[in-house]
């Protein structure tokens, strides 16, 4: 059976996308705690599949908002990455590493915006060598491209994307525990239908 | 007065005084039709261009610029409205992310869709807040025929 589209995924495929989330977030704790210079440590991801209204609501509303970073993957499997991450995310990094806050996400100055970027460099980087080394497949990620906007437009360019294979989207929730606090980081997958066949053929998991 | 939500590939239509909202158009379009003489409004908040695009068959209708408008187009007729005496004002359409790529300028064609089709029913677009890089919400009063369009950057702008 082909997979034409995210609904049919079986939670033995979403078990496989979760195992692969939690590798990946293992990795982006151990390179953030680098970067932060601070112990950084993950609890288990949540994989789910949600609809665009639950998704965006999950994330704060539609018009909350939030900074989304876009990376495209390609290689032996194509598709994008979507981060989304919340003020109290940014604010907490930014705060872990010059002390200061970011109050509004919309006036970050420079050197805040390229440090958030080079977070979901490495966050994004992270997921997709976790991805590479367990299926030995060649992937390659673009920089990724931020905009802090409101959080039901930052979704509607994978809901577009996803619209054309199914009604749901890829969800990974991940908890990261930084020093003392617990922040939270979204990630939305969204790859193409016949990489995610490829993809779980790779791993031996019938489709 | 009651503010009727219109949700992602979904259209609704009401009278005077009530008044339609779609929240966080990125790529997709707002389109509000009105009917000055009945004061009838109606909005769709498309997601794609053409249903003929679809990959595997059309599950919803009010996804595309296509036959999302002519659905409400049906309903506010239904409802008294008549498409001879219609307008339009449309919103959205950005480019959320800079990336050039097919994929990231749909905002730009769903557009251009939006446009060919009205021109196809005769409507006139009497005000138009599209395309640039930011989310917009988007407010259609059916007493006036007002548009209100908000962003998070931006200050308010009724057209």
């Amino acid at each position: 059976m082909a997979i034409q589209n995210v609904e049919q995924l079986q939670d033995m495929h979403l078990d496989v996308l979760k195992e692969i989330g939690n590798i990946g977030s293992g990795n982006a704790a151990s390179a953030l705690s680098e970067l932060l210079q601070c112990e950084t440590d993950i609890t288990v991801p949540s994989v789910k599949m949600l609809d665009f209204d639950e998704a965006v609501n999950f994330l704060g509303g539609p018009e909350n908002i939030a900074i989304g970073m876009l990376v495209g993957i390609k290689g032996d499997i194509n598709g994008m990455m979507l981060y989304v991450l919340q003020q109290s995310f940014a604010s907490k990094m930014t705060s872990t590493l010059f002390g200061s806050e970011i109050e509004d996400l919309t006036n970050m100055n420079e050197m805040e915006t390229s440090f958030i970027s080079e977070v979901g460099n490495i966050m994004a980087a992270s997921y997709m060598n976790a991805l590479a080394s367990l299926t030995g497949m060649m992937i390659d990620i673009s920089v990724p491209v931020m905009t802090v906007d409101m959080v039901g437009a930052i979704l509607s360019v994978p809901a577009v994307e996803f619209a054309q294979v199914g009604n749901k989207v890829l969800f990974i929730d991940d908890s990261f525990i930084i020093g003392s606090g617990e922040i939270k980081s979204n990630m939305i997958l969204v790859p193409e239908m016949q990489s995610l066949e490829t993809l779980f053929t790779r791993l031996g998991v019938s489709v | 007065m009651a503010n009727v939500t219109v949700g992602i590939a979904d259209l609704n239509v009401v009278k005077s005084p009530d008044a339609l909202i779609t929240y966080a158009l990125g790529s997709c379009v707002g389109i509000c039709l009105y009917d000055a003489e009945k004061k009838i409004a109606g909005m769709a908040h498309i997601m794609l261009p053409l249903s003929k695009e679809a990959a595997q068959g059309v599950d919803n209708k009010r996804r595309y610029a296509d036959t999302g408008i002519m659905e409400l187009i049906q309903t506010m007729n239904l409802q008294g409205a008549s498409t001879s005496r219609l307008t339009a004002k449309i919103a959205g359409g950005a480019q959320m992310f800079s990336v050039n790529s097919a994929v990231f300028n749909i905002g730009e064609r769903n557009v251009a869709a939006v446009k060919r089709i009205l021109a196809a029913y005769k409507i006139r677009i009497v005000a138009e807040e599209t395309g640039s890089n930011f989310g917009r919400t988007v407010l259609f009063h059916a007493d006036t025929g007002m548009m209100e369009v908000r962003a998070a950057t931006k200050e308010t702008k009724f057209v």
